[in-house]
């Protein structure tokens, strides 16, 4: 009975072989080249550093320069006070988000010609003339400390802010102190001076917004981040002319001029800050969604505060969007009530009329009402011919412009003297003020938009990330790392330029099509593609495996066989 | 909100207002032509034209008065010369309703002149047709390589340009598109009126798409803003033609009116316009014309060149106050005084058809019918025909017969299509004899797509393009339009040469034909089908190669076995 024997044992063994050898060939080539044709394409990612991102430790530097003037300081203190000096101070936000204000000073003497030119007539003036001398980086302030002795400063002004980056500050320092006393000193009272002049801890906070939760905020904080438009690399400015009622009103505004004059100047010097486009247009039969209410008293109709939300959207049905870019418009109307409206005037919360006759909402645009004066009323002819005063309407406009981009005014005290911004109505230390906030909220932009495109592409394995989206992201990732050295080296010009490049990235990336081409291929249709080629493969495979298994251990254990 | 307060006093000690500046003369007109058609209906084409005084060209316009600001601002990004989209609903019945003043395809049709500055003219139109998808709420975003051709002689430039280089064209057309309300409200939204007074009052969307033919569009391009033409303006021509179907909604009767026909009047006219006119069409002679009654009644008649003929027209100037005077508000009507009709109606000097044959799912055969029916006068036709790429076009079966006869044309510009990249483009110069019927016919194999590849409802079928069929046709009199500016809008659009002919451009009806459509669950089932094979077959593999074959035991033998046994013993043999 051996050779039977022998040839079953053979046969068996071949069969076993056999099995495994099938398996072994599914497993090896089988798997792999199934792996391989339906992967799907994803370019690797920068995960650590955007992880790092995620902890964001803002350092802003700011150079501060201080100069004194003749007469301030003794030559003992002079020689004492040290040549540079350093402030920190640093906040939390939560647990990922805080920054460092850093103040580097450095201080010096006047240089014989500043002496000279600090003797000049009014303050402006030597402002002027000391901007010839010195330009100033951006982002940096330069204080000047002169004497109480001086002839310079008004009657009650101790203060003076230029309109670049310098101040006068009128201070007398006793000679008999010494230099940590100045130190003091000095720090106290120009602390409000920076303050006024460079970013606010606030500011700073409120660009920070994207990063943190809401409730960190006071209301007014709040409601003053929520009005100014998101940073974003360009602007479209509409100046819309709204008349409901063309038989009656024949308007005439000379809109060109006046942007050329009044805007343009103002745009021209944010330049460095976003593009701006301006045009115009007039609607006719453009009527508001509310009506006004008849006061007898005076005769004439009025919206009230808490109608006001309600005016705009009728209108924005008919102000179209903007066919040549994809940038956030800001709307400016312009509205000249119908003949039997007028005259209309707004109230406020309080009843009271608003002198301006104006009003914006936040991250959208400003209305203004425009009464048109009739003259006598027996001579009246329709249409009647009315030129708009555009002085009067630009100047509100104006206003509302600087709301909106977040340009705030300074809330000083009695003692500061401001000067007029001239006819680009922005002063720089306003436009560095703008860019410092700017540029931090254009670095929580860019690491929010990065951390979440991160965890949504982890998230979904579905997605395919194409070189171009990878490189993008590399670049925005290697921006903002730029961003925060120059922040922190005080070059606000570099810095501000890096995280607008950033963002651009980063947007491009998180919203490049390519992403979505896979996103939505359910499962379910993958298995049922699947399972009928798989499962009558795999069965026999898995059963043969098992048998071999169980043969193996039989074989191994031989009492049982016994 | 919050109120605003001031700043800036600086401002109020410059003068605002520039005495010097010229403010630019934009206007706008608009007129209502109103034609009882032969058969019954009534067509009604609005027009309405924007002027733009500035020249969009050469300098950057920011400030609109009465041109719409976001075509300005389309027109200034893709640097166009020149813009024509028309949408259309039904098909404009040539045969029986005359020719038409300005016929255009079913569906969408949007042909666009570049400037010479443009590098990519592909890119800019891609560009540009998603941008007027989302200005006119219509699907011309589905405009791409495979519908886009760039003919050579079909299209010229209507306004003022030296531009011939066909490169700049493109030219495309979407005959599956639906149009509806979701188009007329952002068209009446460019009007500088709106739709609240003048004539596009009547434009109510519930009673224009209760008609046989609706066809609205918008023409942009560069105009002589004088008689000595040193200045360019911009022109944007907004038209409106609908077709009524006074006859059988009217039980019978041919009466008409405004209120009739768009349930609205004429209440006033918009104080912007310049111009704004109803004309009435009352026919070439005076016998038609004491056939009806035109009430109100109007003094007013004009004579306008318009097809090579004088016709006459009544003429209602909505601008002058004493319309309105003695009733608030207008409604034009015409009531038929009885009288014979003039019998069935004169087919038209010159008109097309199309037709699909063949049987079966493989080949067809397009014909185009061309007919010539003026008695004594031949003329040229330039013909142009556009065919998707699943359709595979047989060149050499192109045959042209005019009256039995082989009509050999004068110029064949013929593109051949490539496969998902561009359709087929044929373009013939062909000469109609006087009198005649010329037949068109080539054929074609239906290609098969892939499975993605078709759209939802294939079993509907294909649209083919309508063919364009651009024509000088000579004229009955010789009539001359001498000052553009004086004459009504609806003989303006394209410029006649001179009085001797006149150019008209008809589209043909658009084709449906069906392709081979598979059942789409078929991939499914493919898969299911090749799999079981797969798994059948191996599994039978993989049954052979690991099964344990055992040399059977020949001691306990089966039944067979015992009964050969017997039979050995029986025999006397030794058992196996």
């Amino acid at each position: 009975m051996a050779p039977p024997m022998m040839a079953a044992e053979l046969e068996a063994s071949r069969g076993r072989r056999a099995a495994l050898s099938i398996a072994v060939i599914a497993a090896v080539v089988g798997l792999p080249l199934w792996w391989k044709t339906t992967e799907t394409y994803r370019a690797s990612l920068p995960h650590t550093d955007i992880r790092q991102l995620g902890l964001l430790r803002l350092q802003l530097t700011v150079p501060v320069e201080v100069v004194f003037s003749k007469g301030t300081l003794t030559a003992e203190q002079q020689r004492r006070i040290p040549a540079s000096d350093i402030k920190e101070k640093e906040t939390e936000l939560n647990s990922h988000t805080m920054f460092n204000c850093r103040y580097e000073f450095r201080y010096r003497r006047t240089t014989y010609e500043e002496d000279e030119l600090l003797s000049l007539p009014t303050l402006s003036e030597a402002d002027s003339a000391l901007q010839r001398q010195i330009k100033g980086i951006q982002g940096s302030l330069s204080l000047f400390i002169i004497p109480e002795t001086t002839h310079l400063f008004p009657q009650g002004v101790s203060v003076y802010v230029g309109k670049h980056r310098r101040s006068l500050v009128k201070l007398t320092l006793d000679p008999s102190l010494g230099t940590e006393e100045i130190r003091r000193t000095l720090s106290s009272t120009l602390e409000r001076v920076i303050q006024t002049m460079s970013f606010t801890e606030e500011a700073i906070t409120a660009a920070l917004s994207d990063r943190i939760s809401t409730d960190r905020f006071n209301k007014d904080d709040f409601e003053h981040s929520r009005r100014a438009f998101k940073s974003s690399p360009g602007y479209e400015i509409t100046f819309t002319l709204l008349n409901p009622d063309p038989k009656s009103h024949d308007l005439n505004w000379n809109i060109s001029s006046a942007s050329d004059r009044y805007i343009q100047p103002f745009l021209d010097k944010l330049q460095p800050v976003a593009n701006f486009s301006v045009d115009s247009q007039i609607l006719y039969y453009a009527i508001l969604g509310v009506n006004p209410r008849f006061v007898k008293e005076t005769s004439s109709y009025v919206l009230n505060a808490h109608n006001l939300p309600h005016v705009i959207n009728p209108v924005e049905a008919r102000l179209g969007s903007s066919a040549a870019s994809l940038y956030p418009v800001l709307n400016f109307l312009l509205y000249v009530p119908e003949y039997f409206h007028s005259p209309l005037y707004i109230h406020d919360k309080d009843g009271k009329r608003v002198s301006s006759n104006a009003f914006h909402s936040p991250r959208w645009g400003g209305i203004m009402v425009y009464n048109v004066d009739y003259g006598h009323p027996e001579d009246l002819k329709f249409p009647v011919h009315v030129d708009i005063d555009m002085v009067k309407v630009m100047e509100v406009f104006l206003t509302q412009l600087r709301l909106l981009l977040g340009i705030s005014k300074a809330y000083v005290s009695e003692s500061y003297q401001l000067e007029n911004p001239g006819n680009e109505g922005l002063t720089d230390w306003e436009l560095d003020k703008l860019l410092w906030t700017r540029a931090v909220e254009n670095i929580a932009t860019v690491t929010t938009t990065l951390t979440s495109l991160a965890q949504l592409l982890d998230q979904i394995g579905n997605i395919v990330i194409n070189d171009n989206v990878a490189s993008e992201v590399y670049n925005s990732v290697s921006s903002v790392q730029i961003a925060l050295s120059e922040l922190e080296a005080g070059r606000l010009e570099n810095a501000f330029k890096a995280s607008k490049e950033a963002i651009t990235s980063s947007e491009k990336a998180f919203f490049d099509p390519s992403l979505l081409h896979l996103l939505y291929f359910p499962d379910d249709q993958k298995f049922a593609v699947y399972i009928p080629l798989f499962l009558p493969m795999a069965v026999p495979i898995l059963l043969s495996l098992l048998k071999i298994a169980k043969e193996y251990k039989l074989s191994k254990d031989p009492n049982k066989t016994d | 909100m919050a109120a605003v307060w001031l700043l800036l006093p600086l401002l109020l000690s410059v003068q605002a207002g520039d005495p010097s500046e010229r403010r630019p003369a934009d206007s706008f007109r608009e007129e209502l032509l109103l034609t009882p058609l032969r058969s019954g209906d009534v067509a009604a084409t609005f027009q309405f034209r924007t002027r733009l005084d500035s020249d969009l060209r050469h300098q950057r316009v920011s400030h609109y008065r009465l041109f719409p600001k976001v075509l300005g601002q389309v027109i200034s990004k893709y640097s166009i010369q020149e813009l024509h989209l028309s949408f259309t609903q039904g098909f404009w019945r040539t045969r029986s309703w005359g020719p038409p003043l300005l016929q255009a395809p079913a569906g969408a049709e949007l042909w666009v002149w570049f400037q010479e500055s443009v590098k990519d003219v592909d890119k800019n139109w891609k560009e540009l047709t998603n941008i007027l998808s989302g200005i006119f709420c219509a699907s011309l975003n589905f405009i791409d390589s495979t519908n886009t051709v760039t003919p050579t002689a079909s299209f010229k430039p209507l306004g003022l340009a030296n531009v011939t280089d066909h490169h700049l064209l493109r030219y495309a057309t979407l005959p599956r598109e639906i149009v509806c309300t979701e188009n007329l409200t952002p068209w009446k939204k460019l009007l500088p009126c709106g739709s609240k007074v003048g004539l596009a009052s009547l434009l109510e969307a519930e009673r224009l798409y209760y008609s046989s033919y609706h066809s609205q569009s918008v023409h942009i391009r560069p105009v002589c803003r004088d008689a000595s033409c040193s200045a360019v303006s911009w022109e944007l021509r907004q038209t409106l033609t609908v077709v009524f179907d006074m006859y059988t909604n009217g039980l019978g009767k041919r009466d008409w009116s405004l209120f009739k026909m768009f349930a609205r009047t004429v209440t006033e006219p918009c104080p912007l316009a310049a111009q704004s006119k109803i004309y009435v069409d009352s026919g070439y002679d005076q016998k038609e014309i004491d056939m009806f009654e035109v009430t109100p009644s109007s003094a007013l008649d004009v004579k306008v060149p318009v097809h090579g003929d004088q016709r006459e027209y009544m003429l209602y100037d909505l601008l002058e106050p004493e319309l309105f005077n003695t009733s608030r508000n207008l409604n034009v009507g015409l009531k038929w005084k009885g009288g014979s009709d003039s019998g069935p109606p004169q087919p038209p000097v010159f008109h097309a058809e199309r037709y699909v044959s063949g049987y079966g799912l493989q080949t067809g055969v397009i014909n185009t019918m061309i007919y010539n029916n003026h008695p004594y006068r031949a003329f040229p036709v330039m013909f142009l025909e556009t065919v998707p790429w699943y359709l595979r076009l047989y060149i050499h079966t192109l045959t042209i017969m005019t009256k039995g006869k082989d009509n050999k044309p004068s110029y064949i510009h013929y593109m051949p299509a490539k496969d998902r990249q561009r359709p087929h483009l044929l373009e013939m110069l062909i000469q109609l004899p006087p009198n005649s019927i010329t037949k068109i016919s080539i054929e074609f194999e239906r290609a098969l797509l892939k499975w993605t590849e078709y759209p939802p409802d294939p079993n509907h079928g294909f649209y083919i393009s309508p063919s364009v069929l651009s024509v000088l046709i000579p004229s009955v009199r010789n009539v001359k339009t001498d000052e553009l500016e004086a004459s009504p809008l609806f003989s303006t659009l394209f410029p006649s040469s001179d009085g001797s002919s006149y150019f008209m451009r008809l589209y043909t009806e658009p084709l449906l034909v069906n392709l081979p459509t598979p059942d789409f669950s078929m991939p499914y089932n493919v898969i299911c089908l090749t799999c079981t094979v797969v798994a059948v077959g191996y599994g039978s593999f993989y049954n052979l190669l690991t099964r344990t074959f055992q040399v059977e035991d020949n001691k306990k033998g089966g039944l067979a076995k015992i009964i050969a046994n017997i039979i050995r013993r029986l025999r006397g043999v030794a058992p196996l």
